[in-house]
């Protein structure tokens, strides 16, 4: 009997986008593909994509594996073959024990059934026994906090009482390995707390774990070891803060070649974002800080009819601060009819407190995304004063600093 | 109010998931051509089958103000329709049996044919948040399809039942046949039924294929008539369609008693078993194997 939990061997799995467009397809539509296809010249090959390509590694029982990666590097689907819900292109994987996935918190739920009802119903989907369930079920009911709502039918639940039922079944599941994906990213904080004690205690029961998440914070806290994917390959293995090192640094890299050449990117590709920057507008303080007025610029290739910019700045740890998009407008901003390729956004105040930031922005028209880059802008925020406020360090907690005033109660 | 069926009573306690001492392996790697059946690891998630059925049934009559009514109205405003039409009107001969009578004993199992197929055709795009989240053997979702319907036919056959007892129709011993001619509906709608939401993942144009064949079957079938309307030596055709067999078997077993024109099962009856037989094996055999293909394409 080896100790060895997951054994993944050359694991790929290979979509074809040509198909995947026509999923709602038409049987006319197949005749008519199965037509074309006959007339001379006309080439048939699928447009293939990878979206895990010779993926190989090992997990040993009782060990916590992070996995990390930017969207579509692969991190889902690798899940997904793990957890059994799709078949791998090629190579194979081992599984030596019971699994639990969670890919999304409360799959199966039915709003017009009652909480109790729920509770059994998501269980059977999870692959707990009725009796498993029954014996956990006071459990379940004391961590979601919702006992006065038993026999409610879900679909008078707030969105908060909802998650937390769904995240108490998950978490009495009791398999030997558990696969989740990002499902703590619900929630409210003090929840999210709960969430992550709970993986804790999962872990140090010597369950064996595989996290897959967007939040480096968490993955740092809970997994000694991370494995990096990118564009489907694994590209790091080893300890949790020596991999994120890398991948932050990596990130900084990719950020400093220049946009307009940078093949790592989405959207359909009508128009490309060739630059992104961001400057101080403070007279003589080129450094960017805390408090001081900034500007962000972005340039497209060529302009389209309705085209609008979005972005998101993101803290270190992968966490969305804040959105900024030029689709949303009111009567301060200029009316952006005209149809432009250059767009300016101005911030009176910087109120982001010290540490780095990255920049993911889209291109969008008519709710189409034209063009997607993630880490397309990277930024240094250095301590700075904010409405008279000296900020040093970085806030208790959250990066932002909304504007505000103290004042003695009357 | 809604109580789960474990609280009625103790369970009999089940074994742990396929390992006691030993641990589970299971191997993940791709495969190809016809995949087994696996009906075995149908079995092992019978609990799954049996909380998708109870929640089809639950979710099913709990927002109509009729609740249940729905069910019993079905049967009986279609039954005085035809009567109206193709009994009064028409003058569709009845075999000797009163026409509401003729209608009914044909129009539930018929009803049961149609509710089920409409539901496996259309079970798996409707699950398709669950097949993209959770492994479990697909087949459990078409096979839930067919069971939670059963639910329906029973109230409808205890209308029959009535009725029956009303127009004082003596039973006989054909009766015992019945669980037969429902085992072949229900194999029927299941065979069609694999086939429809196999196809449905891939084709959406299924969705408004299904009533329409369902219309068709309805007139091949003899439910508003009866087979000794077509002329003897066409009959076969009508015994390709295998509720052809079901209807006629629950007319022979229920109305029997009435009238010799009701014919029990004869060799056409072997027919509509065989087509049954074939479609539902190539039906499991064609869903196994893009069974697999269901997540990526849904």
């Amino acid at each position: 009997m080896s100790d060895i939990a997951v054994r993944v061997e050359n694991l790929g799995k290979m979509y074809c986008i040509g198909r995947a467009q026509q999923r709602h397809d038409t049987l006319r539509d197949a005749i008519a593909a199965g037509l074309g296809s006959l007339r001379p010249g006309s080439t048939s090959h699928e447009e293939t994509i990878w979206a895990l390509k010779d993926v190989s590694f090992e997990v040993r029982r009782g060990e916590v594996l992070g996995v990390i990666g930017r969207n579509g590097a692969g991190k889902s689907t690798l899940l997904k073959i793990l957890s059994r819900i799709t078949e791998p292109t090629t190579g194979r994987a081992e599984i030596h024990g019971r699994v639990g996935s969670l890919l999304e918190v409360g799959t199966g739920f039915h709003p017009e059934l009652t909480g109790r009802e729920n509770i059994y119903l998501n269980g059977a989907i999870l692959g707990m026994r009725r009796t498993e369930i029954a014996r956990g079920f006071d459990e379940i009911v004391a961590f979601a906090e919702i006992d006065k709502f038993l026999d409610t039918p879900v679909k008078h639940y707030s969105s908060g009482m909802y998650v937390r039922l769904a995240f108490a079944v998950a978490a009495h599941l009791d398999p030997e390995i558990l696969l989740v994906d990002e499902v703590l990213a619900v929630g409210d904080a003090r929840f999210q707390e709960r969430c992550l004690g709970k993986m804790g205690q999962v872990a140090q029961a010597g369950r064996t774990v595989l996290f897959v998440s967007h939040n480096l914070a968490s993955i740092q806290t809970l997994c000694p070891r991370v494995i990096l994917l990118q564009g489907g390959c694994a590209s790091d293995d080893g300890g949790a803060d020596q991999v994120i090192a890398n991948y932050l640094g990596q990130m900084h890299s990719k950020s400093l070649q220049p946009l307009a050449v940078r093949g790592d990117r989405g959207g359909s590709g009508e128009a490309r974002i060739v630059s992104a920057s961001v400057a101080s507008r403070d007279s003589g303080q080129a450094a960017l800080r805390t408090g001081c007025p900034v500007s962000f610029r972005f340039e497209a290739d060529r302009s389209r009819p309705g085209m609008s910019i979005q972005f998101t700045i993101y803290n270190a740890y992968g966490r969305a601060v804040a959105n900024f998009n030029s689709a949303l407008r009111g009567s301060e901003d200029i009316t952006l009819e005209l149809v432009t390729s250059h767009f300016e956004c101005h911030l009176d105040e910087l109120n982001l407190a010290p540490g780095s930031y990255r920049v993911n922005v889209a291109l969008l028209a008519d709710r189409i995304m034209l063009d997607h880059v993630e880490a397309a802008l990277m930024f240094e925020v250095s301590p700075g004063v904010v409405r008279g406020r000296p900020i040093n360090s970085p806030l208790g907690g959250g990066d932002a600093i909304l504007p505000h005033r103290w004042e003695v109660p009357r | 109010m809604s109580r789960l069926p474990d609280e009625h009573g103790p369970l009999v306690p089940l074994p742990m998931r396929g390992q006691a001492a030993q641990v589970a392996t299971v191997i993940i790697q791709p495969t190809h051509g016809w995949a087994s059946l696996q009906l075995g690891a149908v079995w092992e998630y019978r609990e799954l089958l049996f909380f998708l059925v109870w929640r089809d049934i639950k979710v099913r009559y709990k927002q109509t103000a009729l609740g249940i009514a729905w069910i019993i109205l079905q049967p009986l405003l279609s039954t005085a329709i035809f009567t109206v039409i193709f009994g009064m009107l028409l003058g569709a001969p009845s075999q000797g049996a009163p026409y509401a009578l003729f209608a009914l004993a044909a129009l539930v199992p018929w009803q049961y044919f149609s509710g089920s197929l409409t539901r496996v055709g259309t079970s798996l795009v409707n699950s398709a948040h669950l097949i993209t989240k959770v492994y479990f053997p697909r087949l459990i979702i078409p096979l839930s399809g067919v069971i939670s319907t059963l639910l329906d036919f029973a109230i409808g056959f205890v209308i029959l039942v009535l009725m029956l007892v009303v127009y004082r129709v003596p039973p006989s011993f054909n009766m015992l046949w019945l669980p037969g001619f429902l085992l072949l509906a229900i194999l029927t709608a299941l065979g069609f039924g694999l086939w429809l939401a196999a196809l449905n993942v891939r084709y959406r144009d299924v969705n408004y294929l299904i009533p329409f064949l369902l219309q068709i079957g309805m007139y091949i079938t003899p439910v508003v008539y009866g087979s000794t309307l077509i002329p003897e030596r066409y009959r076969f055709l009508l015994a390709l369609n295998p509720m052809t067999g079901v209807v006629e078997g629950f007319r022979w077993s229920l109305l029997g008693g009435l009238s010799p024109a009701f014919t029990a099962p004869g060799p056409l009856f072997g027919v509509s078993v065989c087509i049954t037989g074939v479609v539902l094996v190539g039906g499991l055999l064609f869903f196994r194997a893009t069974e697999r293909t269901f997540a990526d394409i849904i």
